[in-house]
């Protein structure tokens, strides 16, 4: 469903974010990227995303090359980025003020309910916590239908058990609709609770190192012999071992 | 447009005043205190003979002076000549110093070009253009309604420029990801961020055009509160002089506070509290 075929970026200055990156997603798969900061896996989605261009190769979505922003694409940022100037519901609106506005309130009341910020809908997003502004920023994306949806470091600024909760309700989400998920994460328990395969990326150029296959059924149980097995072999591909044994 | 749902309903405004209302009553009537205690012991002082009060004329007298010329039409007459050359000045103000501004903020290339001329003009005192403006304008509203522009103008400009080039660049990206583009961008985007920097702008403007009307109305007029202070300096009347300041001074706020309700509605989201959830 997302192909990147032969991806590479090199910036202006001469470095080599990502070499040769080929990789294929399937529909409604979650894919995790890990990897050390970079290693150029924010660039990868960002030229997902149509936000950044690849120097060399290219990303489909269905067949179609990415050059810009695709309509079949969605992307969810580090910080919420929410219009500090909308309510909650006019930030989750805005993707699709095209559509009527019944059509328009009743997604956009559906798109709140799904995570849980039902009663919020009238509040600025300065009254959020961190949480429910990035649960919000997910249902401003969601909201559009992608049918991928792009997550760049989603969690990483909330605490663990925010960011516990909002893993959950992203397979909830996903489950809902099914869209095909690729997330970059450093967190390598948070790309095993989630993903279906999980991208090993090393840096200097950025490079898959590895793929792993995750088969426990969801939800995953943090505390079971083969999650720490996966945490094990994600740990060793990345060279991390010693590191993470201290 | 989707502004148009910021006007729709105001219940939610309360928030920050829920806690002391009272106490906060109680204590911008303490800000009273200080210029009404003054008055009534300057006006105690005069009549009992304490003090002469001849150039500095006690409240009772200016307010004397204040009905005379509300009755006799000359109030109206000269703060009416007076707004008109603020509000003529100001709305040519704004509009070149936010087209100059938004180009700028819009283009590198404008912004070299413009930015070191502007950020020239901005080191003369505006009040030194005066002569010049004379000589190229004639003495009459002309000269001071374009001395007026510039000194609402450059600040305008600034303000404007400096809200564009702080608007986050990535809630832009977020817009990208969405397609917006262009117009939309600019309508949907920008314009909502730059609007709090940007009445911020309008009303540092709006003060200088009420300090450069007194400028341009001392050069030389036959109507304005400027020419009443003039007036009142020439046949010595201290009591008008105070008038007209305090007519300075109610106008002035008047016309900011104006300007601050109209753009209320717009600047909600900035009230609010934060985290009133708990």
């Amino acid at each position: 469903m997302l192909s990147f075929e032969h991806v590479a970026k090199t910036y202006p200055a001469g470095a080599q974010a990502l070499d040769d990156i080929c990789l294929g997603v399937e529909e409604a798969e979650i894919v995790a990227v890990i990897g050390a900061s970079g290693c150029g896996k924010s660039t990868l989605l960002r030229i997902a995303a149509g936000l950044d261009r690849a120097s060399a190769g290219r990303i489909r979505v269905d067949g179609d090359e990415i050059a810009a922003p695709h309509p079949a694409v969605g992307i969810v940022f580090q910080e919420p980025r929410l219009f500090a100037w909308l309510t909650v519901a006019q930030n989750v609106g805005f993707a699709i003020a095209h559509l009527s506005r019944g059509a328009r309130e009743a997604r956009v009341a559906s798109a709140l309910e799904s995570v849980g910020l039902a009663s919020h809908a009238d509040r600025w997003p300065r009254q959020l916590s961190g949480g429910q502004a990035q649960r919000v920023a997910l249902a401003r994306s969601l909201v559009a239908r992608p049918r991928a949806l792009l997550l760049d470091e989603p969690f990483s600024a909330l605490d663990a058990f925010t960011r516990a909760d909002l893993q959950d309700q992203l397979l909830a989400l996903w489950a809902a609709a099914r869209p095909t998920l690729l997330l970059v994460t450093h967190d390598i328990e948070e790309a095993i609770v989630l993903a279906d395969r999980i991208v090993v990326m090393r840096p200097h150029p950025g490079r898959i190192a590895a793929i792993l296959k995750v088969d426990a059924a969801r939800p995953r149980d943090r505390l079971s012999p083969e999650f720490e097995a996966l945490k094990r072999e994600a740990l060793r591909v990345l060279g991390l071992g010693r590191r993470a044994a201290a | 447009m989707s502004d148009a749902r910021l006007l729709a309903g105001s219940d939610t405004i309360e928030a920050p005043a829920r806690r002391p209302r009272a106490g906060k009553l109680r204590l911008s009537l303490l800000g009273v205190l200080l210029p009404v205690g003054a008055a009534i012991l300057w006006e105690t002082a005069v009549r009992s003979g304490l003090a002469q009060g001849r150039l500095a004329p006690p409240p009772s007298r200016i307010a004397a002076t204040l009905s005379e010329l509300a009755a006799n039409g000359d109030l109206w007459l000269h703060a009416r000549a007076t707004l008109a050359r603020v509000a003529a000045g100001f709305a040519l103000g704004v509009l070149a110093g936010t087209l100059l501004g938004a180009l700028s903020g819009a283009s590198r290339v404008a912004r070299a070009l413009l930015d070191p001329t502007l950020q020239g003009l901005r080191a003369i005192p505006s009040i030194a253009w005066a002569p010049l403006f004379i000589l190229w304008l004639g003495i009459f509203e002309t000269s001071k309604i374009a001395l007026i522009a510039i000194g609402v103008a450059l600040p305008i400009y600034l303000g404007t420029l400096g809200a564009i080039l702080a608007v986050d660049r990535k809630i832009i990206e977020v817009g990208h990801s969405f397609r917006l583009g262009g117009f939309a961008l600019a309508r949907r985007i920008l314009l909502p961020a730059v609007l709090p920097h940007y009445v911020t702008a309008l009303r540092a403007g709006l003060g200088l055009g009420w300090m450069f009307v007194v400028a341009a109305e001392f050069m030389g007029a036959s109507e304005g509160l400027g020419y009443l202070l003039v007036d009142a300096q020439q046949l010595g009347k201290p009591a008008q002089m105070i008038a007209a300041i305090l007519i300075f001074a109610v106008l002035g706020k008047a016309t900011d506070a104006l300007l601050v309700a109209g753009a209320a509605p717009f600047l909600r989201w900035q009230d609010t509290a934060a985290n009133t959830q708990g």
